[in-house]
């Protein structure tokens, strides 16, 4: 599982064209986003948390539906299917790959939020990324088998949204709720319930995905 | 028996969805604070009922491919869906209509309401991939996939909006116990027209089932004429 983990990143390493990708879609997305709130108003800060998930999910999404492509077009992915592992175990290593790429995008995106939004860095930034890395894992988990599935469509590029936002709305939900509390300075206790949700559906659909990968695959 | 089911499930859909609608705008009084927009409960309720039913058949059918194979569990869950598709746009359609004068707004982000278009986006995607992928053996298990996935998500969907914030009326179930439906007629009305959109269900699930099933055969047939050419 770790060579295949250790593979994705090479590959992601010499070419950088995902994160990178990733990068400035999401802070072309809060550039975008930013144009739609009025900078003196007070809802602008409001918006903030919502803005942040918008950006992590498109640009979330455009990872996804890249991380299968090379796969295919070199077929390799016959080559990993070939190889004495698990259906299981790629999914994971494919679903850890994403949420390592996405986190690195992160890196970048979450200060610039924090500079265009004006959001005062407070102690609750730790907070904030827990909630991040844990939606990520979710857009992962369910991302990585749909994105399995969409690139062998002839519409690859608009049927891995259109599966996926849905499913992943309470991810969304509970994304926003979280960074929204913690920002406006809300004790601990107000969000406990938010991310264990989040936990909750990170687990139930890596063991979901884990299980049926092997159907999203196969030829 | 086929031929019996052809005969018998549109007759009996026809006798009670009229039953219903008698019943509906003749026999079932009026309700006394929300007036004569009520009614339309009738239907939404019920059609509600029968879209969950319907996504459950999904999964339920769903699973059994994935474990035992088979396209007539494929079929099921394909008919399914486009059924309980169907049935849950008008639910999305009617409730709108009755919130208008209740409650003031056409739409309002409540839990069961942001559920109900999630589920309606969810099988949209679904049926979407069915349409992408083609009667394949492979696209039959991809849309297997989905119909899974998008049933276990239904009650984390539904989690999440509920804490998000509700405001729909639980007229069936109330928290003090017993029913909000105080009129005999009223709940005898809801019982019939359960009946008739469960009817209705069955003989929509039935007739595109056929359909398909003929497709398959077409198919099939054109395969094999060209394989003798």
């Amino acid at each position: 599982m770790f060579a295949l983990i250790r593979k994705d990143l090479q590959i992601e390493f010499r070419t950088k064209e995902t994160v990178a990708a990733l990068l400035l879609l999401g802070l072309l997305t809060l550039t975008v986003l930013s144009f739609a709130f009025d900078p003196t108003s007070a809802l602008r800060a409001e918006a903030a948390p919502g803005a942040l998930w918008v950006a992590v999910i498109f640009a979330g999404v455009l990872g996804l539906s890249r991380s299968f492509v090379a796969e295919r077009e070199n077929d390799c992915l016959h080559g990993l299917l070939l190889s004495p592992v698990d259906r299981g175990t790629i999914y994971l290593a494919k679903a850890v790959a994403n949420v390592l790429f996405m986190l690195m995008a992160q890196v970048v995106i979450v200060p610039i939020f924090l500079f265009f939004f004006n959001v005062p860095v407070g102690v609750h930034l730790f907070g904030v990324m827990l909630a991040l890395a844990l939606g990520l894992v979710g857009f992962s988990a369910v991302g990585t088998l749909f994105a399995a599935i969409s690139v062998r469509t002839r519409v690859r590029e608009v049927m891995l949204p259109l599966l996926m936002l849905p499913m992943t709305v309470p991810i969304f939900i509970a994304g926003v709720k979280v960074t929204g509390r913690l920002l406006a300075g809300k004790s601990w206790a107000e969000v406990t319930p938010w991310l264990h949700l989040m936990v909750g559906f990170d687990v139930v659909f890596l063991v979901v995905g884990w299980l049926v990968f092997e159907y999203a695959v196969e030829e | 028996m086929r031929k019996a089911a052809d005969l018998i499930l549109p007759a009996a859909t026809g006798v009670v969805m009229l039953l219903a609608l008698y019943m509906v705008f003749v026999a079932v009084p009026t309700d006394s604070t929300m007036g004569i927009v009520q009614r339309i409960f009738y239907f939404h309720v019920p059609l509600a009922i029968m879209s969950f039913l319907a996504f459950g058949t999904v999964a339920v059918a769903s699973v059994l491919f994935l474990w035992r194979g088979g396209r007539a569990w494929d079929r099921l869950a394909h008919v399914a869906a486009e059924v309980g598709l169907v049935f849950c746009s008008l639910v999305l359609i009617t409730g709108p209509i009755w919130a208008k004068p209740i409650w003031g707004t056409w739409w309002t982000w409540d839990a069961r309401l942001t559920t109900t278009l999630i589920l309606w986006l969810i099988y949209a995607g679904y049926l979407m991939l069915r349409t992408v992928v083609g009667p394949t053996e492979q696209g039959a298990r991809y849309a297997a996939v989905v119909g899974i996935v998008g049933a276990i998500d239904i009650p984390i969907i539904h989690r999440s909006v509920y804490w998000w914030r509700t405001i729909h009326p639980a007229v069936l179930v109330t928290r003090e116990g017993g029913s909000g439906l105080t009129d005999p007629t009223m709940r005898a009305t809801l019982a019939v027209c359960f009946l008739a959109f469960l009817l209705l269900f069955v003989w929509l699930v039935w007739v595109r089932e056929q359909s398909l099933r003929l497709a398959d055969t077409l198919e099939r047939l054109r395969l094999e004429a060209l394989g003798q050419s």
